[in-house]
């Protein structure tokens, strides 16, 4: 089987810093990948550069065989690939139904929406309101009210029900649980699997060894701005893996050489 | 290096911790509910206080005050500064500045002018010229904050002066007259043609400035590109990650904005009368008196143009009503002064989210 995505020989620096290093990547349809690795091990540019959200000084990404040269995260999104961001990337003082179409609005029907091109908040409320729902996350009961009055956690609920409500090819999720409580991380893991069921492929990045040993099926592990080694959670501890990212211990047996 | 798992383990107990936050309507109590109504409503509190000048002024002055000719009077003062107050809501809602408004709306006026006297153009042209200048006027500021990334104010700090040096230039500091205009291209002036309405007089320039409001107020409701503004003042990067175009929509703001100086400068020919190279200079600052008295807030994404309205509206009805008070004109300046600080520290209120 071939990847749905892959990258090849990425790199990305800021300056003098190099958070990508002749990166590799790759991930396979309906496989959830979890990403692992230290502070700064450049995880998140990683993703930014599967994604769109940053464009590498070097290498290549192809989606489903096709090279493909995101301009922006937009251009990844035309193209299936949804992520939710560390830093969530809402807009605090717009409503919750806002954020989610938020670069994906939809029109009314007919003259009012063609001509003058009149938001159908409607719909975007009612759709809304039903993903939140699906997810289980909260009850929230007014989807105009701003984010910034949401707790972190359901802020993170929206970015997730919005990334699982528009992802068609790949989803990616940088520390979706970071902020949240066992309940709500609970309903973030049991979205995953539901997502996965649905044949869709997942990019985890997460710090949670748990969880990443509860749903991933394969671990990618980062370090220094590369990929070390793909580990199988079946072949390997918690601990084990935690070495590996953090430099302690040389991994073996693993998937695929560095 | 099982004591990094620990890690792992006692960072996700200590999560457990965090209460998982129910969602529900408490009762906040009245300030709560205030504070929650400001959020929503940003412009209510310049109404308010627009509302409560009035009756103020009303009950002070009487009828000399409290009368359609005296309440459309302020509306005929105010326009200039109301559709330039239009045009500054825009940019500060992006978290720009534009401190070239002023010069924008004089020199698209003087083009106006020249066009049609100096070179003989068809006033239809003219005005026309005029627009599109006050249009590539906005789209330089948009270019150089969108793609040349340099910061708003010091970017319209230069092209303040350079316009408004370019305005004196080019018009040689020459006034055309009013009664030149009326005799030979009245329709420079067709912004300041007067009905009344009982006893209230509206200018086409009132009307203007009323629609212009009302038709932004929508768009930026009711369409993506509205709601991308506020995106894009919000959060820029955060927009940029949800797929705004942030540059093309900062494009198009600082663009709109020059258009819409354009045509306050038609509407100033149409106040004054004659086009005069020296007028309506002081609009950039008396515009963001206007947005900033109209509670929209100087850090971006928050607040309502309609504020910006009742903004300008407020510093005409002081200004009238101080004057039919026999007041000297310095007693506006120092009540606008204090509203102005009184709205920054609401806008501080409002932003502190602990509703
Ligand atoms: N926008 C940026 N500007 C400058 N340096 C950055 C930027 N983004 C990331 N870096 C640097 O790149 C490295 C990798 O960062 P990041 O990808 O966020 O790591 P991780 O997500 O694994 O914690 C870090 O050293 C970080 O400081
Ligand atoms: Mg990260």
């Amino acid at each position: 089987m071939d990847p749905i995505l892959k990258g090849r020989n990425l790199v990305k620096r800021y300056g003098r810093v190099v958070a990508l290093d002749h990166c590799d990547f790759d991930l396979y349809p309906g496989e959830i990948l979890a990403v692992i690795g230290d502070n700064g091990a450049g995880k998140s540019t990683l993703i930014k550069a599967l994604s769109g959200a940053v464009i590498p000084d070097e290498g290549e990404v192809t989606l489903e065989g096709r090279r493909v040269r995101f301009a922006s995260p937009n251009d990844a999104r035309e193209a299936g690939i949804e992520t939710v961001y560390q830093t969530l990337a809402m807009s605090p003082a717009l409503s919750i139904a806002d954020n989610m179409f938020m670069g994906r609005e939809v029109r009314k029907a007919g003259i009012m929406g063609k001509l003058f091109r009149q938001l159908d908040r409607t719909h975007m409320e009612q759709f809304a309101r039903e993903k939140l729902n699906d997810l289980g996350l909260m009850t929230i009961q007014n989807i105009t009210q701003p984010v910034e009055t949401l707790s972190g956690g359901q802020r993170q609920g929206v970015a997730v029900a919005r990334a699982a409500a528009f992802g068609s090819r790949v989803i990616i999720l940088d520390e979706p649980t970071a902020a949240l409580g066992v309940k709500e991380s609970r309903r973030v893991l049991d979205l995953i699997k539901d997502v996965k069921a649905r044949g869709i492929p997942i990019i985890l990045i997460s710090h949670n060894m748990p969880h990443v040993f509860e749903v991933a099926d394969r671990i990618h592990v980062h370090r220094l701005g590369r990929r070390l080694c793909v580990i199988d959670p079946r072949d390997h501890s918690m601990s084990d893996a935690v070495a590996y990212m953090t430099g302690a211990k040389v991994p073996e047996g693993t998937l695929t050489p560095a | 290096m099982s004591s990094d798992s620990d890690h792992y383990e006692t960072s996700v107990r200590e999560r457990r911790e965090e209460a998982v936050a129910a969602f529900d309507e408490r009762d906040k109590g009245l300030m709560g509910r205030f504070h929650h109504a400001l959020h929503v409503t940003p412009a209510l509190v310049p109404l308010i206080v627009l509302i409560a000048s009035i009756a103020v002024f009303g009950l002070l002055i009487g009828d000399r005050f409290f009368s359609p000719f005296s309440l459309t009077l302020i509306l005929q003062q105010v326009q200039i500064v109301g559709i330039v107050a239009a045009a500054q809501s825009l940019i500060i809602l992006t978290a720009g500045i534009d401190l070239s408004v002023g010069a924008i709306t004089v020199f698209s006026s003087v083009i106006m002018g020249q066009f049609a006297f100096r070179y003989g153009i068809p006033p239809v042209f003219a005005v026309f010229a005029g627009l599109i200048f006050g249009l590539l006027c906005g789209l330089l500021n948009g270019f150089l904050v969108s793609r040349m990334k340099l910061p708003p104010f010091i970017v319209t700090l230069g092209t303040w002066q350079i316009i408004l040096a370019s305005n004196y230039l080019y018009s040689a500091n020459e006034t055309i007259r009013a009664q030149e205009i009326e005799a030979q291209a009245p329709l420079l002036q067709f912004m300041g043609t007067k009905f009344t309405l009982g006893g209230a007089v509206f200018t086409y320039g009132v009307i203007f400035m009323l629609l212009l409001v009302l038709v932004l107020a929508w768009v930026l409701k009711h369409t993506a590109w509205g709601r991308h503004v506020y995106a894009v003042g919000d959060d820029p990067e955060a927009a940029q990650l949800s797929g705004v175009n942030v540059r093309g929509t900062l494009l198009s703001v600082y663009g709109l904005a020059g258009l819409i100086c354009g045509f306050a400068g038609w509407a100033l020919i149409g106040r004054i009368g004659s086009v005069s190279p020296t007028s309506a200079y002081e609009a950039n600052i008396e515009s963001i008196t206007a947005v900033v008295i109209g509670g929209i807030s100087l850090f971006g994404g928050r607040g309502s143009i309609l504020g910006a309205l009742f903004g300008a509206l407020i510093v005409g009805v002081f200004s009238l009503g101080l004057r039919l008070l026999g007041a000297d004109a310095q007693w506006t300046y120092f009540f606008i002064g204090l509203l102005i600080i009184a709205a920054v520290a609401v806008d501080q209120w409002i932003r502190k989210v602990t509703a």
